[in-house]
């Protein structure tokens, strides 16, 4: 066995360890991070299959942003476990269904020879998979590409606009006139004279 | 170097890299611990104090310049707390997820030329993803800590840090343009030619932008709302004691190393020389990282710290709006004869 296999065996390992750990953990904060783990090792995989752009994308996006504001959201989620198992029996055909489609796809990614699949020559040492991508994505697949990232912008503003709520006496803080503010709005200099209380007419007692 | 090549034989390959990653790691955490020292030293002069001064070596006092090794002897022997219901494994994992990211991601910044550890053709993505994973040491420190300021002060580095990665993001976005390459070395030969080439002139928003951006994602005042002790006492490792707080404390100080190591490469012509006839040599990279280095400690003295709010409108609405403008105007002059400017 070459070095690279071990490695790969090392990873893979790793990875579907995480992967059942990610529905299996108790505890959803201990599930994220197994998710971030299964990430990692993924991009790890990609690596060695020289796929360096997308392994490095992935870690990028998935761990570097998606994760993290998972973690933030679960970490303050106050979640009760025995409601959660509840619908177990009740999803268990759903993700029986799914499960099964994933499988069959495995197959026939996995057995692509019988299906007429060839795996791609291995290519030269300087080849750049970045520039290469970039070059497919703004060429032969601009439309599609520029179409995705449209959909995508349009479900951002839609997700803004949905949670969006006006509502008055908002507590909004305008820099702007914070920084125009001087002294002369603020302060109000007034001339004073020293005043005194009259005094009183020292009393003789007796 | 032959005698031992001929000698280890098929180990070879892997003992020489173990030598140039001890030949890195060994003077980084040497820099980080003279780097803590060198913070005191000069924010004490700002503030026309003395800093440390007792501390020295066989009973010379050298200007305190043992304190930094007695800080790290004290930490080690101290005890490390497990706080009641933390998490045991996440909180003694925490620390080392927030180390790793700050030493792997040395492994592709170059020194010169032909001294870099891994010359990878994709480099700069790899920084950007090895640093953006450092932000979970944070995170899983201060949930693990069972402890309310210690989850505070993880939320809150959380959305700082996510907020300004894509600033910083952009601002590399500009640089990889310039220099039309994603690799740190052909981008630093990219800039040859005297300080006037260097990409902080053409770049000069970006370079503010991620300069900024850098002191945000490492957790330095002025943006240090994570640690916050006047709010949350320390923020996420509140609870964490000797040992384990120590590394979060190297953590911070090697990611502040690395900065100012990405902020020179990239913006500040890395080796090169100033002026075109002296000599390029890794001096001036770290001449450079010094300086920057200086900027980081200078603004712990000078400003006071962000309100909460206003740290993230500094980052969503001014940051990603200046480099968006800058990226197009890179752009557009790179189709026109003047795109020489932006090289």
């Amino acid at each position: 066995m070459d070095f690279a296999s071990l490695v790969f065996y090392f990873f893979a390992a790793i990875l579907l360890l995480s992967a059942l750990r990610v529905v299996t953990a108790k505890n959803p904060v201990h599930a994220a991070l197994a998710l971030v783990l299964a990430f990692f090792t993924a991009a790890g995989i990609w690596l060695l299959l020289e796929a360096e752009f997308l392994a490095i994308t992935l870690v990028l996006v998935y761990v570097g942003a998606v994760m993290v504001l998972f973690i933030f959201v679960v970490m303050m989620l106050d979640i009760n476990i025995e409601e959660m198992r509840k619908g177990f029996w009740d999803y268990l055909p759903i993700a029986a269904l799914v499960a099964g489609l994933m499988a069959v796809e495995m197959v026939v990614v996995l057995g692509g020879d019988r299906f007429g699949l060839t795996a791609p020559a291995p290519l030269p040492a300087d080849f750049s998979n970045t520039k290469q991508l970039g070059l497919l994505l703004y060429t032969d697949y601009v439309y599609a590409f520029e179409l995705a990232a449209v959909i995508l912008l349009v479900a951002i503003v839609a997700a803004i606009a949905l949670t969006l709520r006006r509502r008055p006496n908002r507590k909004i803080i305008d820099v702007g006139w914070q920084v125009r503010q001087t002294h002369e709005g603020r302060i109000r200099m007034v001339n004073l004279k020293p005043q005194k209380p009259e005094a009183k007419p020292v009393e003789d007692d007796e | 170097m032959e005698t031992m090549q001929q000698l280890l034989g098929p180990a070879w390959m892997p003992t020489w890299i173990v030598i140039k990653i001890v030949v890195i790691v060994l003077p980084l955490l040497i820099a980080v611990a003279y780097l803590t020292y060198a913070e005191r030293k000069i924010i004490g002069w700002m503030q026309v104090r003395m800093g440390p001064n007792r501390v020295g070596f066989f009973g010379y006092r050298l200007w305190g310049l043992g304190q930094p090794i007695a800080d790290a002897v004290k930490l080690m022997t101290k005890e490390i707390m497990l706080p009641t219901g933390a998490n045991k494994t996440l909180f003694l994992t925490a620390p080392v997820l927030a180390i790793a990211p700050a030493m792997a991601a040395w492994a592709v910044v170059p020194f010169n030329d032909r001294m870099v550890l891994a010359n990878v053709d994709a480099s700069l993505l790899y920084i950007m993803a090895i640093t953006s994973m450092g932000v979970y040491g944070v995170v899983v420190a201060g949930w693990a800590s069972n402890s309310k300021y210690a989850l505070l002060g993880a939320l809150r580095s959380a959305a700082q840090i996510v907020s300004y990665e894509i600033a910083m993001g952009f601002a590399l976005v500009g640089v990889l343009m310039s220099a039309q390459s994603l690799n740190l070395v052909e981008i630093v030969q990219h800039q040859a030619g005297g300080f006037w080439q260097w990409y902080w002139l053409p770049l000069f928003p970006l370079f503010i932008v991620y300069l900024i951006a850098g002191v945000a994602e490492t957790n330095r005042a002025p943006f240090d709302v994570a640690e916050g002790e006047s709010e949350i006492v320390a923020g996420f490792h509140v609870d964490y004691s000797g040992m384990a707080f120590a590394v979060f404390f190297l953590a911070e100080y090697a990611n502040m190393i690395l900065v100012a190591a990405l902020v020179a490469i990239m913006f500040l012509g890395g080796w090169l020389s100033p002026l075109p006839f002296l000599p390029d040599s890794m001096v001036w990279l770290f001449a450079k990282m010094s300086f920057v280095l200086f900027c980081f400690l200078w603004f712990r003295a000078t400003f006071p710290r962000y309100r909460y709010d206003q740290i993230m409108r500094l980052g969503w609405k001014v940051f990603i709006p200046v480099t968006l403008v800058w990226i197009l105007v890179v752009g557009a002059f790179m189709q026109t004869p003047l795109g020489y400017l932006f090289h």
